[in-house]
């Protein structure tokens, strides 16, 4: 092979690397489907009254701390997820802020916590397998004992989910794991998640995330006005159901299908932009990322390739350049100086 | 061509006021580092849930690892397309990628959450191919022990040991191959990292696909001009001997790669109908404007037959290069970057003193280096 042949090989394979992953993309994963048994959480801001039960048995299942805000050292007064938060109630206001579930002079409930991605950013990014999707239930969750802390999945998740213990000297990842995580597990025994037991409302309630779906679409279709009995807690076993006349529903599914669809859904009178959800089409950017990390590395044959070629062509020019190492190394002089002393 | 002995120590006095200067911003940094370790990263920093990511890694690794792309570029044209011409300057950027690539990874750790277990990142039971951050760590790492061997010959010369590194430097040309390879891998995947932010990460700078593209093509600018740069900065703060026409031809790659680069960067923008951005009365729209004069005045300098051959016009385009290739990184990971309604970010006092006393070991250790070990060139005795 010609030198000239070698290095537009080399060159070609280097520029490869580079490129493959614009011709890669056109390779891109779909989206992941759901888990076959994934289970989840449906949660009707229209029904939430705001009073934070959910808020308070996540942290006792969870054996975390009360954030104190100012003051109010009698009451939990976290207003966001952090390190000490899995699970909040957020309201969103517009103008006077009196009429539950209007937009105009309006307030109403949201609940934020792992949405448990049926393709999730955070498990995508980890680059030490810290974050893992159970195969059958499709749980996220967080295995500290491998984590480097490098909080790429906080990155990664659309919906800021992921928090790190920014106050300790050891801190870690905290994020809600659907009460499975191991030591808690109340799925594996077959148990519901902690803030659907003690919804009073059934705005937070627990099942499969395909009885969830179905639940949901059935409740868009209602007329307004009428009574309808809202099942609380388990889906798959509810305890006595809440009766109440039927909201105005967006006619939307948070979940069903943003960036490949969520175990949590949610359901809602206020468009969820002004809830706080983000901008998302139904495509993952994990699938977009991985087409592309994988049209560059897959199997490392184009790193290959390219090191092959380049080190035929880096040994060709160090000794055509007269200089064996291509640092320049200075023996003779050495050699010398030896041979004098 | 032999260039052997053609390289010395500048030989000059190590502890002049300037470098006492450095010392004493390298200690309030290592102060602050303490504390980081002692009370968490909170009580040094601003992070917070929505901004993961501050100064730490997107100054000390994404950026601090571009400016470090000198090696890299130089290893390109040397031993790829051959120029042997260049070979003068291949010690002083080696040198400069080593100490760049070691203080970037070094920056890493302590912007680890959880540093005390890093290790888990090198066990391959651990490893999750599909994400981004692993190739980066990884490439990252054994780039830094390439470095390391690379420049190993340079302290066994000082040593008069150098015949001593006999068995290394019939090898040494598989190391300097790997030196093109790892660059080429973790510096476009220091751009495929935006790809999984999504949304967050502002429409001008979100070019998914292309991402990697963009981020090799402004580490190759940024390496080829850190070159023009310490050059020019050494010819003026060492006496070195002006190497001013040697230089006007790399910029001819760089003319080329900012080609290319504008060409995909303003393709992208037009096809995903994105250009209404760049007149939107906001922050963003003014930093992409600001970076892309930045990428196009040195266009237009290095265009110029008569200009490129200027030291002074050199310096400026390279200069000029250096920040256009920071702010595009720092634009794309931290400006440009909303993770929606009720974040805000801005680095603290202590967490920008960190960063400024890696910056000033980094440039201690070049000079006490430079000073002492044989990796500048020293100008040919007619």
């Amino acid at each position: 092979m010609k030198r000239r042949e070698f290095l537009k090989a080399a060159v070609g394979s280097a520029a490869a690397v580079t490129c493959g992953g614009v011709a890669g993309s056109a390779e891109a994963r779909e989206n992941l489907k759901p888990a076959p048994e994934a289970v989840g959480m449906l949660y009707d801001s229209t029904l939430c009254v705001g009073c934070k039960a959910c808020v308070t048995k996540c942290k006792e299942v969870n054996g975390m701390p009360p954030e104190i805000d100012g003051e109010h050292k009698a009451w939990d007064s976290a207003r966001d997820l952090s390190g000490k938060t899995h699970n909040v109630i957020k309201v969103f206001r517009s103008g006077s802020g009196q009429n539950k579930d209007q937009m105009k002079d309006g307030y109403a409930f949201e609940k934020r916590s792992c949405m448990h991605c049926v393709d999730p950013g955070c498990v995508s990014a980890c680059p030490v397998t810290a974050m893992r999707r159970h195969d059958l239930t499709g749980i996220i969750t967080h295995h500290a004992d491998v984590c480097i802390g490098c909080r790429t999945c906080m990155t990664g998740c659309p919906y800021n989910v992921p928090q790190f213990e920014y106050d300790k000297p050891f801190g870690q990842i905290q994020k809600c794991q659907m009460c499975n995580q191991a030591g808690v597990e109340r799925i594996d025994q077959g148990q519901m998640t902690g803030c659907a037991e003690v919804c009073p409302t059934g705005a937070t309630l627990f099942g499969k995330r395909s009885d969830l779906l179905a639940e949901a679409k059935r409740r868009l279709t209602l007329k307004e006005g009428e009574h309808y009995l809202y099942p609380r807690g388990d889906l798959a076993n509810p305890s006595k159901p809440h009766e109440k006349a039927v909201p105005d529903y967006q006619q939307h599914v948070w979940g069903e299908k943003e960036a490949g669809g969520t175990n949590v859904m949610h359901i809602s009178s206020i468009p969820f932009d002004k809830l706080g959800m983000p901008p998302l089409d139904e495509r993952s950017y994990a699938s977009i990322s991985e087409g592309v990390q994988h049209g560059l590395y897959s199997y490392m044959a184009l790193p290959a390739v390219a090191l092959a070629g380049l080190t035929a062509i880096v040994r060709r020019n160090t000794v055509a350049q007269g200089d064996e190492s291509g640092m320049d190394t200075d023996f003779e002089h050495d050699e010398k100086e030896e041979g004098q002393s | 061509m032999s260039h052997y002995s053609s390289y010395q120590a500048v030989g000059t006095k190590v502890l002049t006021k300037s470098f006492i200067f450095l010392g004493v911003i390298a200690a309030i940094g290592i102060y602050f580092m303490i504390d980081r370790f002692v009370n968490g990263m909170g009580a040094v920093s601003n992070l917070n849930g929505g901004y993961p990511w501050g100064i730490w890694v997107v100054y000390d690794v994404v950026v601090g690892t571009a400016l470090a792309c000198g090696g890299y570029a130089l290893a390109i044209t040397i031993y790829v397309f051959n120029k042997g011409q260049y070979h003068p300057l291949i010690r002083p950027a080696i040198l400069a990628s080593l100490l760049g690539y070691a203080l970037g990874g070094f920056g890493a750790l302590f912007d680890m959450g959880r540093w005390w277990q890093f290790y888990n990142i090198l066990l391959p039971g651990n490893w999750n191919f599909n994400a981004v951050m692993l190739e980066v760590g990884l490439c990252v790492f054994t780039y830094i022990i390439v470095l390391i061997i690379e420049f190993a010959p340079v302290p066994f010369e000082k040593a008069g040991k150098a015949h001593k590194l006999k068995a290394l430097n019939k090898v040494l040309f598989f190391f300097l191959a790997l030196g093109v390879l790892l660059p080429t891998m973790h510096q476009s995947s220091l751009g495929s990292m935006l790809i999984v932010m999504g949304y967050k990460v502002t429409p001008l700078w979100q070019s998914l696909h292309l991402q990697p593209l963009f981020a090799i093509l402004t580490a190759l600018i940024m390496g080829f001009s850190v070159v023009i740069f310490e050059v020019s900065m050494g010819t003026a703060a060492l006496g070195q001997p002006s190497e001013a026409p040697l230089l006007s031809k790399l910029t001819k790659a760089i003319v080329w790669l900012l080609s290319i680069y504008l060409l995909f960067r303003f393709g992208e923008l037009a096809v995903r109908g994105k250009l209404g951005f760049i007149l939107d009365a906001n922050l963003n729209a003014f930093m992409f404007i600001l970076e892309t004069s930045l990428f196009v005045i040195p266009l237009m300098i290095l265009r110029d037959e008569e200009k490129r051959k200027k030291g002074k016009q050199l310096l400026i385009a390279g200069t000029c290069l250096l920040l256009a290739g920071s702010l595009y990184r720092f634009n794309a990971f931290l400006i440009g970057y909303d993770p929606g309604p009720g974040f805000s970010y801005f680095p603290s006092a202590p967490e920008i003193m960190v960063t400024l006393g890696i910056i000033a070991i980094e440039i201690m250790a070049y000079l006490f280096i430079v000073k002492i070990f044989p990796v500048l060139h020293r100008a040919e005795q007619a």
